[in-house]
């Protein structure tokens, strides 16, 4: 059985991290808060491997089946006999995977910040935000309970606000991580709601036993569940399609993603750990985490995450193509990757070979992580040496920058589908899946993968080729070279993962029921996206490998469409719209009105009428004796008279 | 004529009244502790001729007029004690002269 301290270990070490810094760090550990926090970490890191060995060799694996083990629990809050909150672990196929990926990619982000935050004035500050955000995500992904994840998924919201935040004198990083909280925010709301309705009809909030109630064929729970509609559409699916809302919200789905590229004000390597590898996919886990319910019981709800990620994947890869700042072209590519790996959970059935979707899900979260961080990375080694975000700053730095040139390169041909990477293995089975189940589905998707290469290398070719780059244009002089050791450390390991990542056997891993799933490759498949790949590449090579005006010139004759692509189909002026316009004329300002006048009038009233009446009766009190002798007198007088002739 | 209960429950209420009187006419808190003790002994004669014209075999009314003088006799000893300590800080016991406890 699994060693509970290790498993406990695993997210308190950055618990104490972030308590240990946070409250001591700016007076004592001023210099070494990073160090502190890399070793820390790498604790965590070596506990979250051995667990992973320990889970997937040894202990396991059941009659060949993964088993959901809940090493830890206890209870935390209990209502009733029955129903109580419990706090707890499991340890799960896929917490296993996340909690390996999560602390791998925060290990890198934290060794990755000791160069490129330097010198910062909050640095201690830093580290144990990232520390505190490091916690709740494996808190996150290890949580037994519903409602537990609830509450760090809340957790993480507020890391990702702080850090997004983080420089706090720049208007623009302030605006955006209040827009990412509320939009999160505003999701989270669906995603309450949605844990009430599925907690109220199956009467738990356990994860195993909600899963089991709900997913037995004739149980009374799901009975109830399925009876009982809302709108024509049975409470059950309205309940996991509004965690699906929370999921979506998280995970950047249209239309809920305008928060990811203003998130991207906050500092290069949290938008690598936060917005790319690891809180953004905490919606995919969330529809992993539920999804025989999603699969066997409310397959519409199912059939929402595919059109969702679908739709959501194809918009950003077209929007990421127009985008001049590196930085939000990545966030876009994120929005798009995540798009497909919650389109491959839409398209996955339960079960055997029929959860090819689900595996392959869960494959592409884990590549995509490895070569989504990377690529922050590179990007951010990049503005560490630029000191800027815009792609025309850039051009021709592969002699500057040798290493982050050829880790970059590794992560785009990842990123593309392009084998023996990583991505080409998750890829090929996402669009499988889509062929066995919908074939919209997968043409969309083979055209986003095609495009995904060529914004990916229109990136790299704009950055490392292109015109010569001129330190002298820019205003800061000094150079620093590509930041040293802590930079390229993670660089390189992750460029080994981008590479590597790819052979694992992912579907013995994970599966959708817990059985071995043998990944069956198919090479006539795969000739098409590769292809598609490539010349998504190509094109990206002639018009960006060398300066000349031909982007500039498809773009003038594309202009209408080119220009709602910039403008990124005017969606966050639609938002704007509706807030400003809509919402803040027709419903805040009548009841603003209405609370000013109405409410806080009939307040007012009581309080005007109780404040004359007593300025009025207060002469009364006038401190002599004799006249409150007087009124004494009356008073015993009066209630003599009254006692002898009224009370009979 | 022997003296019957009504004499002496007129003679208690004449008390009363100039009591209450006194109380609500004089301005020197001494003369109107003295009114007080006037209507403190109103009420004891009531008590007395009471017990003695209605119930002559039961002690409760005497009793209760011992009890009262005992009070009396303490009230009477807090009172001057106040009125002291108000013309230490006043140099005056008028009650004209001690408002400053109002609105």
């Amino acid at each position: 059985m699994p060693n509970t301290t290790a498993i406990a270990l695993v997210p308190l070490l950055p618990l104490a991290g972030f308590l240990l810094l946070g409250l001591f760090g700016k007076k004592y550990f001023r210099g070494s808060s990073g160090i502190i926090g890399v070793i820390l970490l790498l604790a965590s890191t070596l506990l979250a491997l051995y667990i992973a060995y320990g889970y997937f060799f040894e202990y396991g694996k059941v009659d060949g089946v993964y088993q959901k083990l809940i090493p830890i629990q206890y209870t935390w809050l209990s209502f009733s006999k029955d129903v109580s909150i419990n706090m707890g672990i499991i340890l799960d196929p896929i917490s296993v995977m996340m909690i390996v990926v999560v602390s791998f990619v925060s290990l890198m982000v934290h060794i990755y910040s000791l160069a490129y935050m330097k010198g910062e004035e909050r640095f201690p500050v830093y580290y144990s935000f990232l520390s505190l955000f490091t916690f709740s995500m494996l808190g996150l992904v290890l949580s037994s309970n519903i409602f537990q994840t609830y509450i760090f998924w809340e957790g993480v919201g507020v890391s990702s606000f702080l850090l997004i935040g983080y420089y706090y004198d720049r208007p623009s990083a302030v605006a955006a991580c209040k827009k990412a909280f509320i939009v999160t925010r505003f999701a989270d709301l669906g995603f309450l709601i949605g844990i009430l309705i599925l907690s109220f009809y199956s009467g738990t909030l356990d994860f195993n036993t909600l899963i089991e109630r709900l997913t037995h064929p004739g149980s009374n729970e799901l009975k109830t569940a399925v009876a009982s509609s809302f709108l024509g559409v049975s409470a059950l699916t309205w309940g996991v399609a509004l965690v699906f809302i929370g999921g979506a919200g998280k995970s950047a789905m249209f239309p809920l993603h305008i928060w990811l590229p203003d998130a991207m004000e906050g500092p290069t390597p949290v938008s690598a750990l936060i917005h790319a590898a690891t809180m953004v996919v905490a919606g995919v886990y969330l529809v992993a985490r539920l999804f025989p319910v999603f699969a066997l019981s409310a397959p519409e709800a199912l059939h929402l995450v595919a059109y969702v990620g679908i739709i959501s994947a194809a918009l950003a890869a077209i929007i990421a193509c127009t985008q001049t700042d590196i930085k939000r072209v990545l966030a876009y590519s994120t929005m798009s990757q995540i798009g497909y790996m919650m389109f491959a959970l839409g398209v996955s059935g339960y079960g055997g070979e029929n959860g090819l979707g689900y595996t392959a899900s869960m494959f592409h979260l884990f590549t995509h992580a490895m070569f989504k961080a990377l690529l922050f990375l590179g990007a951010g080694a990049v503005i560490h040496y630029v000191h800027g975000n815009e792609m025309k700053d850039m051009g021709g730095l592969r002699k500057f920058l040798p290493i982050t040139h050829i880790t970059f390169l590794i992560a785009c041909l990842a990123i593309a589908g392009i084998p023996p990477f990583a991505g080409f293995f998750s890829k090929e089975e996402i669009l499988l899946a889509a062929y066995q189940n919908n074939m919209v589905i997968y043409w969309i998707a083979l055209t986003v993968s095609g495009l995904t290469a060529f914004y990916m290398f229109r990136l790299y070719f704009s950055i490392f080729w292109n015109k010569t780059y001129d330190s002298r244009l820019m205003t800061h002089g000094s150079h620093q070279g590509e930041g040293g050791f802590a930079m390229m450390l993670p660089l390189v390991l992750l460029a080994i993962g981008a590479t590597g990542a790819g052979f694992i056997p992912f579907g013995k891993f994970v599966s959708s029921d817990g059985s071995t799933l043998e990944s069956k490759f198919h090479l006539s498949f795969s000739i098409l996206p590769v292809a598609l790949g490539l010349i998504g590449i190509f094109t990206a090579m002639w018009l960006y490998k060398k300066q000349n005006d031909r982007p500039n010139k498809i773009a003038v004759s594309l202009s209408g469409l080119y220009k709602t692509a910039y403008r990124k189909f005017y969606i966050d002026e639609l938002y704007l719209f509706i807030t400003k316009k809509v919402v803040f004329n027709l419903v805040a300002r009548p009841a603003a009105w209405f609370d000013k006048n109405i409410v806080d009038g009939l307040i007012n009233l009581t309080g005007n009428t109780t404040q004359a009446v007593s300025e009025n009766i207060k002469k009364i009190q006038s401190g002599k004796v004799q006249q409150y002798a007087i009124y004494f007198l009356v008073a015993i007088i009066g209630l003599a008279v009254l006692f002898i002739y009224w009370w009979k | 004529m022997e003296p019957g209960l009504y004499h002496i429950l007129f003679i208690s209420a004449a008390l009363f009244f100039i009591g209450v009187y006194g109380f609500f006419t004089r301005r020197n808190l001494i003369t109107m502790l003295m009114s007080i003790e006037l209507i403190l002994n109103s009420v004891n004669l009531n008590f007395i001729a009471f017990n003695k014209y209605l119930w002559p075999n039961k002690m409760d009314g005497l009793f209760f007029t011992i009890f009262i003088i005992a009070i009396a006799a303490a009230e009477a000893a807090v009172a001057i004690a106040i009125i002291i300590n108000l013309y230490r800080s006043h140099r005056s016991i008028d009650v004209e002269n001690a408002e400053e406890l109002k609105y």
